[in-house]
Parts: structure tokens; sequence; C-alpha cells
């Protein structure tokens, strides 16, 4: 396994937000965690990614213990975070976003090469790379969020609620990228409100309700999954 | 800096206007011919590369400093010890007491910058108070009475001498000596501005969240910002004491003055290059004139005015005196840079200058 996460409980100053929540994600796979506000979907990401300190359980990447790292350490390791609600630097340039993306030193070398991977992915970043990051429209700030965490050059992409607060239009157009991105090999863990969408994509998928992973299975048993159908999506 | 000021940068009015800017600031001591007027000149300067210094930490990481006084203080008092006491010369005391400083500020950054918002404001006041308390009951430092820079002599007479940095009969050389720090530190704030660091510095400012979680070493770059500024801080406080020939805690460290240093970047404009030059030329020329016009009254009528004048660029220019400079700019080029409502979008983004971000936590 790529990525195991083992019963990670963890809280904000004392309010537990995950008791006990549990995965893995192999190489090349597509994994999707499921749940609705609340549930701990951005806590668990923030726990991988080391903003948050786990308070039990353990995490473990290619072998190795990473909960307790800092954050910069991880992304060494090759664990992008791309974060919900797209944090852009907004005062500065659509280039400039991706130049702080790859900071990390695995990285820096491979930066011009990343750049032009980036841009034939997203041609339109490259006609507004001097442009202020704050004056793209939505669609197109989260395409850049998407394209800054690749930057990393990651083997794992976290992506968090890439398609919250988006036109259905874009929402589509922002799932075909990540299908797009699965294709070309990139192994993705996925965190969506957007239940119907996002269990189409995953190989396989997580539950995850009141801080605790419920139950899992591939997208499509999921999808067909009575629990999931009337609590998710409403049928 | 954006790239669109980047680019008009290399625009050859630009240039034009930079030379003549050039002459003029090189000419001008010829053209004040009187010691007082120089003075007010150099104070300009000092305060220029006083608030330059401080944009490093406060405007481009978005770090407010209400204690940089501390670091000027401890660059005055480094080169001011190793001269008086061992001759050292005041040039070589510079480079001491930027080390100094800059040690300092990372000893000090360590712990503090784990605070973010008005706690690090905060925090840095208590820096200064502490180390100006320390430095009032020290008597190797000369404590409360302070410390005179003994007089470089030739014949017995006080004399100019480039080599223990001291102009007794002629004070231009101190005023092209200011030009060439402000110079200095607007060069390294040009560099770092154009730099990675100055993204990652920006970055950190605008979302330190993020930035962590893009793999951003945060407290690294905090601490490369603080040592900086502290370190050019501490050059120009080598720079101040050799100029007044005396120092004492309370006019090289007092709250007033990190207070000061930081009104004039903010007023001039927080994270830009000219803005912390523009706050000094406008601000200190302002408080020296109303002061030696209508100060000593006692009805202080020159602190009216000052606090005045503060108030109505707050109001009317929350992103300093460089935002009236980049909306002329812009009329004068008829067009926007950026459609009016994404502007205003991150003019008000801006507007919270002391803003906190989310916090760390864990």
């Amino acid at each position: 396994m790529l990525l195991e996460v083992r019963h990670i409980a963890a809280s904000y100053d004392g309010v537990p937000a995950l008791h006990d929540v549990s995965f893995t994600v192999g190489e090349g796979e597509v994994i999707t965690i499921i749940g609705s506000n609340g549930a701990g979907k951005t806590t668990t990401i923030r726990t991988i990614s080391g903003l948050l300190r786990p308070d039990r359980g353990e995490i473990i990447f290619r072998g190795s213990r990473i909960d307790g790292l800092p954050a910069h350490r991880i992304a060494e390791l090759g664990i992008a975070h791309v974060p919900e609600g797209r944090r852009l630097f907004n005062r500065l340039t659509v280039l400039q976003n991706l130049l702080v993306g790859s900071f990390s030193r695995r990285a820096r070398a491979q930066e011009q090469a990343m750049l032009e991977r980036v841009f034939t992915l997203f041609p339109r970043l490259k006609e507004r790379a001097h442009q202020r990051a704050g004056t793209l429209s939505g669609g197109e700030q989260q395409m850049l969020a998407i394209a800054r965490g690749l930057m990393l050059q990651p083997v794992i992409l976290m992506l968090d609620e890439p398609s919250l607060g988006l036109a259905p239009r874009l929402v589509d157009e922002i799932f075909n990228t990540i299908r797009q991105i699965a294709r070309e090999g990139m192994t993705i863990l996925l965190v969506e409100q957007n239940v119907r969408e996002s269990l189409e994509i995953a190989d396989r998928a997580y539950v995850l309700q009141t801080g605790t992973t419920i139950t899992e299975g591939t997208g499509t048993e999921l999808l067909a999954s009575e629990m999931v159908r009337r609590a998710y999506l409403g049928l | 800096m954006t790239t669109a000021t980047v680019r008009t940068g290399t625009r050859p009015v630009f240039w034009v206007a930079l030379g003549l800017l050039a002459v003029v600031l090189l000419a001008l001591p010829l053209i004040l011919r009187s010691d007082s007027r120089l003075n007010i000149a150099i104070l300009v300067l000092v305060y220029a590369a006083l608030a330059q210094a401080w944009n490093l930490l406060g405007g481009f990481a978005g770090q407010i400093s209400l204690g940089n006084a501390a670091f000027f203080g401890l660059g005055a008092y480094t080169s001011t010890i190793l001269f008086s006491r061992w001759e050292v010369t005041p040039w070589l005391g510079m480079l001491g007491g930027a080390l100094v400083a800059a040690v300092f500020a990372v000893i000090i950054g360590y712990p503090v910058f784990r605070l973010g918002g008005h706690y690090f404001a905060i925090a840095t006041i208590a820096m200064a108070e502490i180390v100006l308390t320390v430095f009032n009951d020290w008597e190797f430092v000369g404590g409360a009475v302070g410390l005179l820079i003994p007089f470089a002599r030739v014949d017995g007479r006080p004399a100019d001498s480039w080599y223990y940095l001291q102009f007794n009969q002629h004070k231009e050389p101190y005023y092209y000596i200011a030009l060439a720090l402000v110079v200095l530190v607007t060069a390294v704030t040009i560099g770092v501005s154009r730099s990675k660091v100055g993204y990652y510095l920006r970055a950190i400012k605008n979302d330190q969240q993020a930035a962590r979680a893009l793999g951003v070493h945060v407290l690294r770059y905090k601490l490369i910002a603080i040592a900086l500024s502290a370190a050019f801080s501490a050059i120009v406080g080598t720079f101040y004491a050799q100029y007044l020939l005396y120092i004492d805690p309370e006019t090289t460290m007092r709250l007033e003055l990190s207070v000061l240093i930081a009104l004039v970047a903010i007023l001039g404009g927080v994270g830009t290059v000219a803005g912390p030059l523009i706050g000094a030329a406008v601000l200190i020329p302002a408080a020296e004139l109303t002061r030696s016009q209508l100060g000593g009254t006692g009805n202080a009528v020159d602190l009216i005015l000052y606090g005045g004048l503060i108030i109505l660029i707050s109001i009317f220019q929350p992103n300093g005196l460089m935002g009236l400079v980049e909306r002329v700019r812009r009329r004068g080029r008829g067009r926007p840079l950026t459609p009016p409502s994404d502007e205003e979008a991150l003019a008000r983004e801006e507007a919270p200058l002391l803003g906190t971000y989310e916090e760390e936590r864990g």
C-alpha cells in the first residue's frame, strides 16, 4: 500500500473531529472519501498533510510513519494537498502561485518541465500566467489550485472539495480534469460532497460519518448501496 | 510587485524619472544650504531605510513588528561599544551590529512566530521593551545615562574621518552615507521581491495555511525575513549613533520609534518597494516642520496636525500613498490593470492590515 491510515483520531483544541478513520490508498488508485458536511473529510486530509497532528492512530506512507512530521517534510515526500476553497495567493500572479507550489526540493529541479506539463493540461492558465490569481474566474481558480498541487510532482494528489462552489458545467469540467490526471497514472485521494460524480471516477471509496469510516467498497458498489443512495443521493 | 509593475519599470519614462531623481538626491545638500534642513533630509533617509527594512518583515511576510527599534538600538550599541572600548572602526561595528541583531531576531523569532496577527505585534512590543529595560539597567553599556561616542581628533580638535565614520566639520558625508544605505536596503528589497523568497513571503502573508499545505517551510522564511529586517535596522542604528555621537536606550529603542518606523511604511504603502520611501519623504518632514514651526508652544498643535495627516491618509488611502500613485498611473495609461470589480475585491482583501489568519494548530 502506498498510504495507510490506521485508526486515526484528531481534534481541534480538544473538540474531537475524527474518532476512528482507517483507509488505504494503493499506487495509481483513485480513492474517494464521501461524507456530509462536518463528517471530518477536510480534517482527514489536513491530518495526512501534517497541518494537524493526530491524537491517536498511525499514518503510514511507503512503509514509514509520517504522522507527527511537519507539513513541509510531508510535502517533501510527495504528498500534495489542494486545500478546500482553493486558497490561492490572490495577490501573486498565476505563474508565481505555481512557483510557490514547487517549493520542495523534490520539485524544484524539475520545475520547468512541470510548468510545461501543467500548461499543457491547463492552457487557460498559460494565457493568464501574468495575471493576478485573484482576478481569475472561479473555475480557473480551481484549475490553478490543482495545477499548483501538481507542481509538487506529487506521488499522491489530495483534493479537498474541488467542485465546491462551482457552476454545474464547471463541476463536470473539474471532474474531467481529475479523470485525465488519473489516466496519466497519478494516485488521487479525493474528498467530496458531490457524491455521485466522485463515486463514478473512484476505484474505491469510503464513507465517513461523524469522524468514523463506516463502510467501503468500489465506486460502483457504493453507488448501488442502499445506505449511500438513501443518505447521500436522496433516492 | 506585480508583473504589470515590473513591465512598467522597464519603460524608458521610468528610467528617465529615476535618473532625474538620482540627480536631485545627489545635488540636494548643495540646494539645501543649511544644516537644519540637511538634518531633516538625513532623518528622512534614516527613516526611509528603517521603514524599508521593516517592510521586508511587515510588508512582504505580513508580520507586523512594533519592536524594530530594538534591532536599531542593538546596531547602535554594538558599534558604539566596539568603538569606544576597543577603537574598532564603526564600519566593522556596523557589520557586527547587523550580525548581533540578526542572531537576536532569529532567537526571538523562533518562539514568537508561533503567534499570529495581533499577538505577534504585541510580542514584538514586549521584546523591545525588555531590551530597553535591560539596557537602561546595564552598567557595562552605560545604563540610562547612555554612551558618548569619542570624537575623532586631529591635533586635538574634532575632525572629519571616513575611517571613524565621523564628520564634525561638514555634515554632507552623513547625507551621502544615509543615501547609500537607503539604496542598499532598497536594492535588497527589490531583489527579494523578485526572487522566490519574495513569492514565499507574500504567499505566507496571503494565506499561511495554504502555504503550509503546499509544503512551504513557513517558519524558516519568516526567520529569514526577520533576520534581514533586523540586520538592516541595525546598520542604520550604527549610522545614527555616529551621526548623533551620543546614544541612550530612550533615543534608540523607545516604543515610539518602533511605531514610527511601522507608520512610515504603512502610510507609504505596505509590501511595495517605493512605499516606505514615499512614506518617509512625506511623514518625516511633516513631523519636523510642524514641530519646528508650531511645537514648543505647549498646546500641541504640531501633534494635532501630525495626527490629522495620518488620519486623513488612513481614511482616503487605506493602501498607503502608493495606492494613490498606482491610481494616477493607471488613469494615465487609460486602462485599468484588471476589471474594477476584481480590483475592488483585492483592495478589500488588502484592507485589514493587521488581519489575523487562521492560526496553526497542533
